[in-house]
């Protein structure tokens, strides 16, 4: 079909893969010396920015359930077009998660035993089994896309059979693993700074997920839309920004409600180190993007949405690092920085991300006008039951 | 196993001699040196407040928070006390070290293959009969070792016996949910660099309330989704009836 080329040579190509190699060379690094050489990990912060990573890859993930239970669950078709750019945001993303857990692991060598080890009562028990299952969801809602490229028609009818239960565990999986995150924080009273322990980390979790997933998804298509093509009509867009703006409302409200009826605001009182690492995730991340989303023309306006949405994954990406590291640290005694290699791991995982999502997108039926599929009845549905019916 | 065995920390009778690192050192094969802080070779260690000297040790939690948060109960209660670890099984998630509420257990950070270390109750000696060897090394009776109960009987008639000489309360009686590590002292417990705001709810119950609705986010969230997937997927066969009626073509559907 189309002969290979060369990929050219770009400005972005070459910043990829020098942080590619970077972190190859650093996890190299991390393997052969062990953590505790290559990390500012320690006693006092055995978890640190990969943790955070995490948090934030998953997060952006959450684009993935938000729009497939949008489109295929509630009917909004219109949004199909964005289904696909979705499923393979969270794929990504869910593939670079567990990448990053196997190297923060003490023991990548035993990343299997929670498979045959069990205990329930651990919410990173419940976590490790939601990062599986997800990815094996994911994986399923993704194959069609691998398969429709190589007309491989009877499995993908396999999987469309079991579209609709795969879909809901999806989601369920996901508003689990989102929340779980916040759980994990439950066990720590003593040690998270009051700003940000609360009983309803969970909840909290999983609200700040959708605003960031659904801006995930905006900001995709904002992006993507750019070379003469538009993915999704204005007006949906701002739909979206719409329901960013209602998950950014529900969680400021359910934030401060909790702080007050617990009496935590009074840690707002003084300046401090944290108040302002609060301030900072609330203002920038929270309330400043929901008063611009409230104006219909910001809405409609494309760089009025890259700007609110990148506010919100900043605010978002605020928020978990004060949960994992400023929230525990006890400044300015006990504070963490993460070293050189542990943040080239990182970037050059990031990199890995952006550099398959790229080459995915253009060799894999993603977007409907790069490569158009078979002159299907659906061109564009990953996996939709209501296809079957139609 | 019999009785679940504890130890009992009497803070006014410990004149800070360290003869239980030294000893608890020589049994767990531990490098020598007189250390002021847990580490990978001191499972336990003295600290000074005021001339007064305390005991840092894995408390040996009733309902362990270690033991409630590894992914792959690497970490178990036994029934007479010791809360032990098995490094076949750790993936080092470092969630025990994490949440463990009086940041015990250390990591072997230097190693590629590392585990946790902490105090394990001196475990092979006690299936022998013997007391741990910190409490065989105490030249005061600082560190008595014996049944929960019983030390539990003993420190409350120190307290009452001399009133005055302590302050009414046993550490680790009732606190995160009763611990093997009991601990009597003659000034309050905040001053000596306890945590007192622990409370007396295990920690693990905080997050089995998440985990415990689980099974309802799962039960009812499923027929929920598919509730609302029947419900606008049978708007939409309205809408195609209607449309095909009045061959509206612009009916759109949203859920
Ligand atoms: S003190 Fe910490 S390490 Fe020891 S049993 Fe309790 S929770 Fe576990
Ligand atoms: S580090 Fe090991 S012992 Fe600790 S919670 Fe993780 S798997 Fe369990
Ligand atoms: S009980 Fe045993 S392992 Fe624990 S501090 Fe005492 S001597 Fe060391």
């Amino acid at each position: 079909m189309k002969t290979f080329k060369f990929p050219r040579i770009t400005f972005w190509g070459v910043v990829a893969t020098t942080l590619i190699v970077l972190g190859v060379g650093a996890a190299i690094a991390r393997f052969t010396l062990g953590l505790g050489a290559t990390t500012n990990l320690s006693d006092e912060f055995p978890w640190g920015l990969w943790i955070g990573f995490d948090f934030l890859g998953i997060g952006l993930a959450a684009a993935g359930f938000t729009i497939v239970a949008a489109v295929h669950l509630f009917h909004a078709k219109d949004y199909e077009p964005i289904v696909r750019p979705a499923i393979l945001t969270a794929f990504i993303g869910y593939l670079l998660v567990v990448l990053v857990l196997v190297i923060d692991l003490g023991r990548p060598d035993h990343f299997w035993h929670p498979l045959v080890m069990w205990n329930p009562h651990s919410v990173m028990f419940e976590i490790t089994w939601c990062v599986i299952l997800y990815t094996t969801v994911l994986s399923a809602e993704f194959a069609p896309i691998v398969l429709e490229k190589f007309n491989l028609h009877t499995p993908i009818k396999w999987i469309h059979s079991v579209s609709l239960p795969l879909m809901i565990l999806g989601v369920l999986l996901s508003t689990l693993h989102q929340s779980s995150f916040g759980s994990l924080y439950l066990i720590v009273p003593n040690r998270l700074n009051p700003l940000w322990y609360t009983p309803l980390l969970p909840i909290l979790f999983f609200i700040s997920c959708i605003a960031s997933g659904v801006s995930m998804v905006i900001l995709e298509t904002l992006i993507l839309s750019r070379k003469g093509r538009t993915l999704l009509p204005p007006e949906l867009r701002a739909n979206l920004a719409k329901i960013t703006a209602v998950a950014l409302a529900v969680y400021l409200v359910v934030r401060f409600q909790d702080m007050f009826t617990r009496g935590t605001v009074a840690e707002l009182k003084h300046l401090t180190y944290h108040s302002l690492a609060f301030w900072f995730e609330i203002i920038v991340g929270f309330v400043v993007p929901l008063v611009l989303l409230l104006s219909n023309r910001i809405r409609h306006s494309r760089r009025g949405l890259y700007v609110t949405t990148i506010m919100v994954l900043a605010g978002f990406a605020a928020n978990r690092m004060n949960v994992a590291v400023t929230g525990l640290e006890k400044y300015p005694t006990h504070t963490y920085f993460p070293s050189l290699l542990e943040v080239l791991i990182m970037t050059g995982i990031a990199a890995i991300g952006f550099t398959a999502f790229t080459l995915i997108a253009r060799y894999l039926p993603i977007f409907p006008d790069v490569a158009p599929p078979e002159p299907d009845q659906h061109p564009f549905s990953s996996l939709s039951p209501a296809i079957e019916g139609d | 196993m019999g009785q679940k065995k504890a130890l009992l920390i009497d803070i006014s009778l410990c004149v800070g001699c360290n003869a239980c690192q030294a000893a608890c050192k020589a049994e767990n094969h531990l490098p020598e040196g007189d250390e002021k802080t847990l580490s990978l070779s001191a499972f336990t260690a003295l600290s000074e407040h005021d001339g007064l000297f305390v005991r840092a040790m894995c408390q040996h939690c009733d309902i362990p928070t270690c033991v409630s948060a590894c992914p792959v109960a690497a970490l178990e209660k036994r029934a007479d006390g010791p809360v032990l670890y098995s490094a076949d099984k750790c993936i080092g998630c470092r969630y025990c070290m994490q949440a463990c509420p009086f940041h015990i257990p250390r990591y072997e950070w230097k190693s590629t293959r590392p585990g946790i270390k902490k105090c394990i109750l001196c475990a092979p000696r006690l299936e022998k009969g013997l007391p741990t060897a910190c409490s065989e090394a105490c030249p005061t009776g600082a560190t008595k070792f014996g049944d929960r109960n019983e030390l539990l009987i003993e420190a409350t008639n120190r307290i009452t016996a001399d009133s005055g000489k302590y302050v009414p309360k046993i550490y680790g009686k009732n606190d995160v949910g009763g611990t093997s590590v009991l601990y009597i002292s003659p000034v309050p417990f905040e001053k000596l660099g306890f945590d007192t705001r622990l409370g007396q709810e295990p920690m693990p119950i905080l997050t089995m309330n998440a985990l415990s609705k689980v099974p309802n986010v799962v039960g009812v969230g499923s027929v929920m989704l598919a509730g609302i997937w029947w419900i606008t997927n049978r708007r939409e066969d309205v809408a195609r009836e209607e449309g095909s009626n009045k061959q509206d073509s612009n009916h759109k559907n949203r859920g």
